[in-house]
């Protein structure tokens, strides 16, 4: 007698979409596929942050690996966990992918004990990013809190990587106290850069630290754009951003051209288990760069 | 949609011969509360006997057979050359029988989050595409049921089979092929006028006897502007932060991945969890800081998700009006009361 029924196996369909993508529908079997990836350097920044330089082991998976500054990944350690993780690189250099991973968490303290070699996984790229074709021609302030610097050291090398499409650049970053600097070994070369201006300021200086003291909107008095040209991305905790974004707002910079990077806790990358939910919006496909006119209008944002 | 008619005989004839070689899933009752109302739970029947399609509503949706409260994503396996990933999709066909609108309702609202939205999610549709879904009406009107005042309570796809009771025989809406396929197995007839005028007249009754009992329209906006309301405090402070509200719900989707390591570290299983966002941990993140601390952060929250952020994605509220999770509620929070706590609020 034939069946009611027949089994449906949906390991048969094909993939959606070609070429295949990283971000969107084609990898319809693949979505909790983690791609192996190889731990190729570490770099000790600060006693909690590590800079891992990673890339996928799978070469023809690695070609087909593109992102853009803004954008996040899940990174596996199987046995451990997944965790949503911003890019610190730019994508233009094809060696590497850059991760910044402070040691905060259950997954991250093992990160913190891997070495070099070691196989983890990546998932994405995952949402938004910050509108660099958009911002090309127009001078950029770059302006990050703590460790608001890791997702910003994507826009900021991406920047550096194309500076003829730049007018001026003001990179402005601030940290509690001088043990906390992200990446210090890299300001001297940021700065050296034509019409590029880093300022670095800390709350808690030690008896070393010669730069400014205060909060990052202290560093804000010195600048002077023309405010009809010029973009902004600020990342840092939400308090920050707020003050930042408020005082650009008063500069006369549109809201509309501020982006920020915000922060939740994440499961899927997908827009599927809601913890990223903030007001009716989802932090990793409609986010994680906003703009700031959406950010005041989401709840609970900040 | 084609429409057919079958003796009720016969829908027992399809269910009973087809036992051996599929799941059935139907409305079974699990015992009675202690008013001495009957209940029903969604379990596994062993013939068509063990169901009784004349229910009127179950503790628990059917969602658990699309969304398992725990599922397995993957499989890591390590050995002394590194990990392998093992993804197991579902491939075990099972028939469900004894929807009513209200769940198949909830299944399409699903399907818009898993099936059609981008990142479509092979678990779900694995599952969805194993499934042969029979719906029924329901005539009776379940206990605080606002499915009517929500727009769920008429049904137009999401479902194979739909059935609807007139008299000895049921009315039949074929809603696939495999519906189509699956009732040319039995005695199945073209509709008679008597059958049309039935079916209408049946129709007519159902819908004059549920009444609209909270309207909704308005929600996205009033959610909005009452963001700050008192009426969230009051209702917050009833809540015991359970979650049961959302293990009943047929449309709260919401979860946790965890990774659960073996005894002897040879493998460890991605595992899916359903979740509740009024769980205290739901807007945690590492380092500890918690977006929604408070209870009532998180009761509005879901609201909020429900009639405001689905509305602006899907154009429709992700409630059905089942009203499950006011009858599982340990501290009698209704949907309804809320919603109209919220609207009073508005007028005052």
């Amino acid at each position: 007698m034939k069946k009611i029924m027949h089994p449906y196996d949906i390991t048969h369909e094909t993939d959606m979409v070609e070429p295949l993508d990283y971000n969107r529908q084609s990898r319809l079997k693949d979505v909790d596929r983690s791609f192996k990836a190889e731990i190729t350097n570490i770099i000790r920044l600060t006693d909690m942050e590590k800079l891992f330089q990673i890339r996928m082991v799978d070469d023809n998976d690695w070609q087909r690996f593109t992102f853009l500054p803004g954008q996040f990944v899940m990174l596996e350690l199987p046995g451990y966990g997944e965790i949503p993780i911003s890019f610190s690189s730019s994508p233009t250099i094809k060696s590497t992918i850059e991760l910044c991973i402070r040691k905060t968490g259950k997954v991250t303290e093992a990160l913190h004990r891997a070495k070099r070699g070691g196989i983890v996984g990546l998932r994405g790229p995952f949402g938004t990013y910050f509108p660099m074709e958009q911002m090309k021609g127009h001078n950029i302030l770059l302006i990050a809190g703590g460790l608001g610097l890791a997702p910003l050291r994507a826009p900021i090398s991406y920047v550096i990587e194309n500076r003829a499409d730049f007018q001026n650049v003001n990179i402005l970053y601030g940290a509690r106290d001088p043990s906390n600097l992200l990446f210090d070994y890299q300001y001297e070369q940021w700065n050296r850069i034509d019409d590029i201006t880093l300022q670095v300021i800390v709350e808690n200086p030690n008896k070393a630290w010669t730069g400014p003291v205060g909060m990052i909107t202290k560093l804000l008095d010195d600048v002077t754009v023309p405010p009809d040209q010029t973009y902004a991305i600020v990342c840092g905790p939400p308090i920050m951003f707020k003050f930042v974004c408020n005082r650009l707002n008063a500069m006369g910079i549109p809201m509309q051209r501020m982006f920020v990077s915000l922060e939740r806790r994440m499961h899927c990358g997908m827009g599927k288990c809601c913890r990223c939910n903030i007001g009716s919006s989802y932090t990793c496909i409609d986010g994680p760069v906003f703009d700031f006119w959406t950010v005041m209008n989401l709840k609970e944002a900040i | 949609m084609l429409y057919k008619t079958i003796d009720k005989e016969d829908l027992k004839n399809l269910i009973d011969v087809h036992l051996h070689d599929v799941e059935c899933i139907g409305p079974r009752q699990v015992g009675t509360n202690a008013k001495g109302r009957p209940l029903y739970q969604f379990l596994p029947v062993s013939s068509f006997d063990d169901m009784d399609l004349d229910y009127d509503t179950t503790e628990y949706s059917a969602k658990t057979y699309f969304l398992p409260y725990k599922e397995v994503l993957s499989t890591f396996h390590f050995d002394d050359s590194g990990w392998t990933q093992d993804i197991t999709y579902r491939k075990h066909p099972r028939i469900i029988v004894g929807l009513h609108r209200c769940d198949i309702n909830g299944l399409v609202k699903l399907d818009k989050v898993f099936a059609k939205e981008f990142h479509p999610n092979p678990y779900y549709l694995s599952r969805r595409g194993n499934t042969l879904i029979i719906g029924i009406g329901c005539h009776k009107h379940c206990e605080g049921g606002f499915c009517s005042s929500i727009g769920s309570d008429s049904v137009t796809h999401g479902f194979d089979l739909f059935l609807t009771d007139i008299g000895d025989r049921y009315f039949v809406k074929v809603g696939s092929d495999r519906g189509f396929n699956a009732l040319n197995k039995i005695n199945v007839r073209d509709i008679s006028d008597e059958d049309r005028n039935q079916y209408l007249s049946n129709r007519n009754n159902f819908e004059s006897s549920f009444k609209k009992t909270v309207k909704v329209e308005n929600l996205p906006n009033l959610l909005d502007i009452e963001f700050e309301s008192e009426v969230w405090k009051k209702w917050g402070d009833k809540c015991m932060s359970c979650g049961s509200c959302a293990m009943v719900c047929p449309t709260c989707y919401c979860y946790g991945v965890t990774e659960n390591l073996s005894m002897d570290f040879k493998k460890s299983e991605k595992t899916k969890q359903l979740y509740s966002c009024n769980l205290y941990d739901f807007a945690q993140v590492a380092g500890g800081h918690n977006f929604r601390p408070a209870r009532e952060t998180r009761l509005k929250y879901r609201y909020y998700h429900q009639h405001r952020g689905f509305v602006e994605t899907f154009g429709q509220p992700m409630c059905v009006g089942c009203n499950r999770c006011s009858r599982v509620c340990l501290a009698g929070i209704n949907p309804t009361e809320v919603i109209r706590d919220i609207q009073m609020e508005h007028g005052r």
